[in-house]
């Protein structure tokens, strides 16, 4: 193997072991930010080490060995060795060898997933700890997702390890009190992640889309460490079912294809049969929260083997669910496009009228664009060609602007 | 990026022996740590060549030819597909398959973006498909 070839498999066993090996290295140093740094140390050895010796058989076990080597050097160069002795003492007391080592390390992983996303930690900053801690992406890795610079990167995840340490946040599973809160975080930080792939267009670096793949993975991780939660396999099923449309989401040339649209052969069957099996798992677990809702809505349109076939009855009941439980305009006028499929325009028009009344979407394209859409096919046609018009001032993307013009000009 | 792993027959699963309980335990394990992971996203095993068949084809005719076939090495007794960002992540999963010997082949799976959507061809196809596909819609 030459070096090159050997570098690439060590960035695989790292992309494999090392949301693992950090959640274990946590655990002994209780310090999220020093075991992140010993788990790179042992990068760096096998990065030193495997091109000569080539990759060992078991290569976790041997990044998890160096990486408890330097901890323990580490240790002895502190000052405050007694104290952290008789900690660890303490803790060892309190938590006996385990008997199930596997069960261990599942433990510790969900301890790092909440560390990660922890509430004290800004968005971004829970995004960047994320990719970095729990999906082994480089610092230059993210930084190229995100399509900013590399130091940006650096800078916030240095400083989310600062914040994490002076909050004195405890490595631990949250009590059961806590619990909801902070699932919440750690379920926004990795929809987060998905959205930022999600948005990515043709000719993006391919890093971008690769964050869905990243943001699935997790999901799946922590369906499997939290198996009970509703909301958990609502996420999962609500991203394999948007995922499945990304081959048919935009043309040869990167041109968005709305969801109606869509080439419906060009779906992603297998993905669409496990957001399907994710939402009934999240359904036999209790009542639908925002994420299963989501996903319920999603998955109306994966059933439908053509667009005439959506059964927009069932869309508009799941987003005045929705609409319920997480009240917002956007969801609202997500409602009224499908209240006007269902029941015909003049309805959706009365749910959009309110909204222009509530004002809290003055600026926002798509409300005019709805609004002139149901107008122009209640035959109101010099109203309509006001609303889309309005529509194109607000809009920034130039090509969406031509098409409401045209629209506009259309009604004459 | 989705990666199918293909494990070949050995002279056993060709005889049909059933695998043994610990080569059945440490397959589970091994599909766990897929799971975990959260790359796995399917996996099956194949029956001894003996239930299957072939048709080959040569020209306007074709043959049947009912199983087993002989050249063991290469026939395909199971497979998994999984989620992998690169193939040496596909690779280094594929190490991890517990077998003593064998051969685990890794292979990227085709993508719907791999198609040219402009073409004739893919858009008959696509076209069929709308109609046709059972199972479009679970």
């Amino acid at each position: 193997m030459n070096t090159a070839t050997t570098h690439r498999a060590i960035e695989a066993v790292w992309r494999i072991e090392s949301a693992r090996l950090i959640a274990t290295l946590a655990r002994m140093v209780r310090d999220v930010g020093l075991a992140e740094e010993l788990a790179q140390d042992a990068l760096v050895a096998a990065l030193e080490q495997w091109p000569e010796s080539g990759v060992p058989r078991n290569a976790g076990a041997w990044l998890t060995a160096i990486a408890k080597r330097r901890a323990i050097d580490n240790w002895r160069r502190q000052e405050n060795l007694q104290k952290k002795y008789a900690m660890l003492a303490h803790d060892l007391e309190q938590a006996p060898d385990e008997p199930d080592p596997d069960a261990a390390i599942d433990d510790d992983l969900l301890r790092l997933i909440f560390i990660s996303c922890h509430p004290v930690l800004a968005k971004p900053a829970r995004v960047a700890m994320t990719l970095r801690l729990l999906c082994g992406l480089s610092t230059d890795e993210i930084a190229r997702a995100f399509l900013v610079p590399t130091a940006t990167i650096a800078q916030r995840i240095v400083r989310a390890k600062r914040t994490l340490s002076a909050a004195n946040v405890p490595f631990e599973v949250p009590s059961r009190s806590e619990f909801p809160e902070r699932l919440g975080s750690v379920l926004e930080a990795v929809y987060l992640v998905f959205n930022e792939g999600y948005s990515a267009t043709t000719g993006d670096d391919w890093m971008r889309p690769a964050l869905c793949q990243e943001a699935l993975r997790l999901g799946r991780i922590l369906a499997e460490l939290v198996p009970k939660e509703s909301e958990v396999h609502g996420l999962v099923a609500l991203m394999e079912l948007q995922a499945s449309r990304i081959g048919a989401r935009t043309t040869a040339v990167g041109l968005p294809i709305l969801l109606l649209d869509q080439d419906r052969a060009r779906w992603d069957h297998l993905q669409i049969q496990r957001g399907l099996a994710a939402l009934s798992r999240s359904t036999s677990l209790g009542a639908l929260g925002p994420y299963a809702l989501q996903a319920a809505i999603a998955a109306c349109h994966a059933s439908a083997r053509i667009p005439d076939e959506t059964d927009w009855g069932q869309i508009a009941a799941l987003y005045e669910a929705l609409s319920q439980l997480a009240p917002s305009p956007v969801v609202e006028l997500n409602r009224a496009v499908a209240v006007s499929m269902a029941f015909g325009p003049a309805a959706g028009l009365d749910i959009v009228d309110e909204l222009v009344a509530g004002g809290t979407l003055a600026n926002y394209h798509l409300l005019p664009s709805v609004r002139g859409d149901f107008l122009a096919k209640l035959g109101r046609h010099a109203e309509a060609r006001v609303e889309f018009e309005r529509a194109a001032s607000l809009t920034r993307n130039a090509r969406e602007r031509t098409l409401l013009l045209e629209r506009a000009v259309e009604l004459g | 990026m989705k990666y199918m792993l293909l494990i070949t027959s050995d002279a056993a699963s060709e005889a049909g022996v059933p695998p043994s309980r610990e080569l059945i335990a440490a397959m589970g394990g091994y599909n766990d740590e897929l799971i975990k992971a959260g790359v796995f996203l399917g996996a099956e095993g194949l029956r001894a060549s003996s239930s299957g068949a072939r048709v080959a084809f040569h020209g306007d005719e074709h043959e049947i030819i009912d199983g087993p076939f002989t050249e063991t090495k290469e026939l395909i007794a199971g497979f998994w597909i999984i989620q992998a960002s690169s193939k040496e992540e596909a690779v280094a999963w594929a190490e991890r398959v517990p077998i003593g010997s064998g051969t685990i082949e890794v292979r990227r799976v085709v993508d719907p973006s791999d198609f040219d959507r402009d073409d004739e061809h893919v858009q008959r196809e696509v076209a069929w498909r709308t109609e046709n596909e059972p199972g479009f819609a679970s």
